[in-house]
C-alpha cells in the first residue's frame, strides 16, 4: 500500500473525530429545537460562556473584576485560590441552570407564538448579549482550560496500527483529546436517549416536542419543560465548551463553532439526535477529505472555511428536510 | 400638535398610495433632503463624516437592500458581508481595468456584477426555505470571502493581498481613494443613498413589491394566485444584491480606501446589517434607515459616554456594546417585533387623530 493511501485513511479518521466535535455542539441545537421549535443560535456562545465560567471558577477569578476596577478604581482580579475541576464543573452547571431559568423568564415567556424566524433572531440577540456578558464577567483574554483530559497523539493507537504498513509507517496519528471527545459524545447520546425514553420528564419532553398544545392540555407545564431543556442544552454546551476549550483554548473563536454546527444540523435534520451525529461525521470527514484530495492540490487550501456550507446547500436542494428530518408538508 | 387633519379623508387610490400622504411630512422630508445636499456639505468635518455620517449612508444602502430581500420577500440572508465583498472587489477590478471611467459608473457596474452573483446564490431559495435558506446563504458568505483572499487575480496579484482604491479625479477633485475630502465623499454617498431609497420605495409599492410581499406572507398561496416564485424570489435576490454591492463598493472606495476581504467583509458585517433591519423594522424603508442610523450612532455614543466621560478602558466599552446590542434586539423583538418603523407608525396614527380620537 502506498504511503498516500495511509495518509488518506488518517485524514479520514481525523475527519471522523472532528465530526464528533461538531456533533457535540449540534446536539444542543437539536435538543432545544425539538422541545421548543426554537433554532438556538446562541448554542455556540453558550459553550464559550460555559467554558469561560469553568476556567473562571477554577482559577478563582473575581467576576466583573474589570468593571469593578473601572468603576471603583480598585485593582482586584483574583480571589487567590484555585478549585479542583470537579467542583468547578458542578458550579458551572449551577450557573447554566440559572441561565436557563433567566432565559425562560425574560425571553422565551414573552415570545410564545411568534414566528420561528423571529425566535431565531431573538437567539442571535441573546448570543450577542451573552458574548458581551461573558467578556464583562471573565474578561476576553485567551484562557487555557485544563480539566485533566489527556492531550497529544495517542501512543496506543499508533503502536497498534503500526503493523498495517511497511517499514516507514508508524501507525495512525490520533489526538487523545479527540478520542475522549468521541467516547464522551457516545456516553452523552446514550444518556440523552435513555433520559428521553425512560424517565417521566423525558416523556413530557417528547410530548412537548410532538405537539405543544396537546401537551399543555394534559397538564404538562411548558415553562418548566423549557427551563429543563435549556438547562440540558447548557449542560451539553458545557461539555462542548470543555472539549473545544481544551483543544484550542477558551477564546472568542469558540463561539463560531455554532456556525459550523449549522450545516451539520441541516444535513442531519433538525429534529434527529442520531442525525446530528451522522451529520457531524459527514461534515467532518467531508471537509477533511475535500481539503486533502482537492483543496490543497488544486484550490490553494483553506477550503474548510466554506466546504461544509456549500455541501449543506447542495444537499438541501435535493432533500430539503435533511437526512433524518421529518418530511416537510406545506399547506395553504 | 404637529398634525391638524383629525382623521383620514382619502378619496382616490392615488392619495392612498402616496409615500408621504401628509403635507407637513412631505415638506419636512424635502427640507431634510435640501439641508442634506446644500447645507451639511459646508459644515461636515472629517471626524463627523468618518465616525457617523459615511457609515450611516453606506450601511443604510446595504440595509435597504437586505430589507428588500428579507423584509419584503421573506428570504433571510446571512451572506450580505460576502456580497459587499463582491461589490468592493468588482469595483476594484473595474477601476483598474478602465482607468478613465467615471466613479459613478464604476460603482453602479459593480452593483450590477453583485446582482448577477446574488442571482446565482439565490437559486437554491427556490427549494430551500426559512432558516435552512439562512444557513445556505452562509455558503455565499464564506465561499466568496475565501475566493477573494485565495485567488490573486481578484486583488491584481498585490503582495499584501489588499485592494487599494486608486485616486481618480472629477472636476479636478479627488473622488476615490484615501485623499477624498469629507464633503465630496459625503455628497457621492448621499446621491446614491437618496436615489436608491427613492427607487426602493417605488419598487416596493409597485407590482414587484406586492409580489414579494405575497411570497413572504405565504409562498404556496402566492403561487396559487399566480405569482411566479421563480421571478419574484430571484428578482428580490438580484435587486438586493445590487444594493448591497453598491454599498460594498462605496465602503471600499470612499470610506476605507484599502480593504482585505477577510477583515472588512466578515460574517459580523452580515449580522450587523441584519440587526439594522430587525431593529429598524422588517419590510419598511424608513425602518432600514432608522435601524442603520441607530446601530451606527449607538456605539459612537456609548463609546463617548464610557471612554471619554467615565474614563473606562476601551475593551470594557466594547463588551458593553455587545451586551447592549444583544439586549436591545431581544427587547425590541419582545416589545415590538416590527421595530422602530412600527413604533413610529403607531405614534403618527395617534398624532393624526389628536385631539379627537373618537
Amino acid at each position: 500500500m502506498p504511503a498516500e493511501f495511509y495518509y488518506g485513511v488518517e485524514v479520514f479518521l481525523n475527519g471522523l473525530m472532528a465530526g464528533v466535535m461538531y456533533s457535540l455542539v449540534a446536539l444542543g441545537f437539536v435538543l432545544i429545537f425539538k422541545a421548543s421549535g426554537i433554532f438556538n443560535y446562541a448554542q455556540g456562545v453558550m459553550a464559550l460562556f460555559a467554558a469561560m465560567t469553568l476556567v473562571g471558577f477554577q482559577n478563582g477569578q473575581i467576576p466583573f473584576a474589570h468593571l469593578i476596577n473601572a468603576a471603583l478604581g480598585t485593582e482586584v482580579h483574583h480571589f487567590g485560590w484555585t478549585l479542583p475541576a470537579f467542583v468547578a464543573i458542578i458550579m458551572t452547571l449551577g450557573v447554566m441552570l440559572i441561565f436557563a431559568f433567566l432565559v425562560e423568564k425574560f425571553v422565551l415567556k414573552h415570545l410564545v407564538n411568534q414566528e420561528p424566524i423571529i425566535l431565531f433572531m431573538a437567539t442571535i440577540g441573546l448570543a450577542y448579549f451573552m458574548e458581551g456578558f461573558g467578556d464583562l464577567m471573565w474578561n476576553s483574554d485567551v484562557k487555557r482550560l485544563d480539566v485533566g483530559i489527556p492531550k497529544g497523539g495517542n501512543i496506543w493507537v499508533e503502536e497498534s496500527t503500526a503493523f498495517l504498513g511497511g517499514e516507514d509507517f508508524y501507525g495512525f496519528y490520533l489526538d487523545s483529546l479527540d478520542i475522549s471527545a468521541a467516547l464522551i459524545a457516545a456516553v452523552l447520546v446514550g444518556a440523552l436517549v435513555a433520559f428521553s425514553q425512560y424517565t417521566k420528564t423525558g416523556r413530557a419532553l417528547r410530548a412537548v416536542a410532538d405537539d405543544h398544545q396537546a401537551a399543555l392540555s394534559v397538564g404538562i407545564s411548558l415553562r418548566t419543560i423549557w427551563v429543563i431543556v435549556w438547562a440540558i442544552a447548557g449542560f451539553v454546551a458545557l461539555i462542548a465548551g470543555i472539549m473545544w476549550g481544551s483543544k484550542s483554548g477558551v477564546q472568542f473563536s469558540l463561539s463560531l463553532i455554532a456556525l459550523k454546527a449549522l450545516p451539520v444540523l441541516i444535513l442531519g435534520g433538525f429534529t434527529s439526535i442520531p442525525g446530528a451525529i451522522i451529520g457531524g461525521f459527514i461534515i467532518g470527514v467531508g471537509e477533511k477529505m475535500f481539503e486533502f484530495l482537492i483543496g490543497v492540490p488544486f484550490l490553494g487550501g483553506a477550503t474548510e472555511n466554506w466546504f461544509a456550507y456549500v455541501l449543506a446547500m447542495v444537499f438541501l436542494v435535493f432533500r430539503p428536510q435533511g437526512l433524518f428530518g421529518e418530511k416537510i408538508i406545506e399547506r395553504v | 400638535m404637529l398634525y391638524r387633519e383629525v382623521g383620514e379623508f382619502k378619496t382616490s387610490y392615488q392619495s392612498d398610495q402616496q409615500t408621504f400622504p401628509i403635507t407637513s411630512d412631505r415638506l419636512v422630508v424635502l427640507s431634510l433632503i435640501f439641508i442634506a445636499f446644500f447645507v451639511i456639505p459646508f459644515f461636515i468635518t472629517e471626524y463627523m463624516a468618518s465616525a457617523i455620517v459615511l457609515p450611516f449612508l453606506i450601511f443604510g444602502i446595504a440595509a435597504l437592500g437586505l430589507n428588500i430581500l428579507t423584509g419584503y420577500c421573506g428570504q433571510v440572508s446571512l451572506g450580505s458581508g460576502g456580497f459587499m465583498a463582491v461589490g468592493a472587489y468588482s469595483c476594484y477590478k473595474i477601476m483598474t481595468s478602465f482607468p478613465d471611467l467615471n466613479i459613478f459608473f464604476c460603482v453602479i457596474l459593480s452593483g450590477l456584477v453583485t446582482g448577477v452573483v446574488g442571482l446565482a446564490f439565490g437559486l437554491p431559495s427556490l427549494r430551500i426555505k426559512g432558516f435552512y435558506l439562512a444557513v445556505s446563504t452562509l455558503a455565499a458568505q464564506f465561499f466568496l470571502v475565501w475566493a477573494f483572499t485565495k485567488f490573486p487575480w481578484f486583488f491584481n496579484f498585490s503582495a499584501s493581498g489588499q485592494i487599494t482604491a486608486n485616486e481618480r479625479l472629477m472636476f479636478d477633485i479627488p473622488v476615490s481613494g484615501a485623499n477624498v475630502a469629507a464633503p465630496v465623499a459625503y455628497l457621492i454617498c448621499l446621491i446614491f443613498f437618496v436615489s436608491l431609497a427613492f427607487i426602493a420605495r417605488n419598487l416596493t409599492r409597485g407590482s414587484l413589491g406586492r409580489k414579494w410581499m405575497a411570497i413572504r406572507d405565504m409562498d404556496i398561496a402566492a403561487e396559487i394566485i399566480g405569482v411566479n416564485p421563480l421571478t419574484a424570489k430571484l428578482s428580490a435576490f438580484c435587486i438586493s444584491s445590487i444594493y448591497i454591492g453598491i454599498s460594498g463598493a462605496l465602503l471600499f472606495c470612499l470610506y476605507f480606501g484599502a480593504v482585505e476581504a477577510g477583515d472588512a467583509f466578515g460574517i459580523d458585517k452580515s449580522f450587523l446589517i441584519l440587526f439594522m433591519i430587525i431593529i429598524g423594522g422588517l419590510g419598511s424603508i424608513f425602518g432600514s434607515i432608522a435601524g442603520a442610523a441607530f446601530l451606527v450612532a449607538m456605539p459612537v455614543i456609548l463609546k463617548n459616554i464610557m471612554v471619554d466621560f467615565l474614563a473606562w478602558p476601551v475593551d470594557l466599552a466594547s463588551h458593553f456594546e455587545f451586551l447592549i446590542i444583544g439586549a436591545l434586539i431581544v427587547f425590541i423583538l419582545i416589545v415590538e417585533p416590527h421595530g422602530f418603523a412600527m413604533l413610529w407608525r403607531i405614534i403618527k396614527e395617534k398624532l393624526r387623530l389628536w385631539p379627537f380620537p373618537h
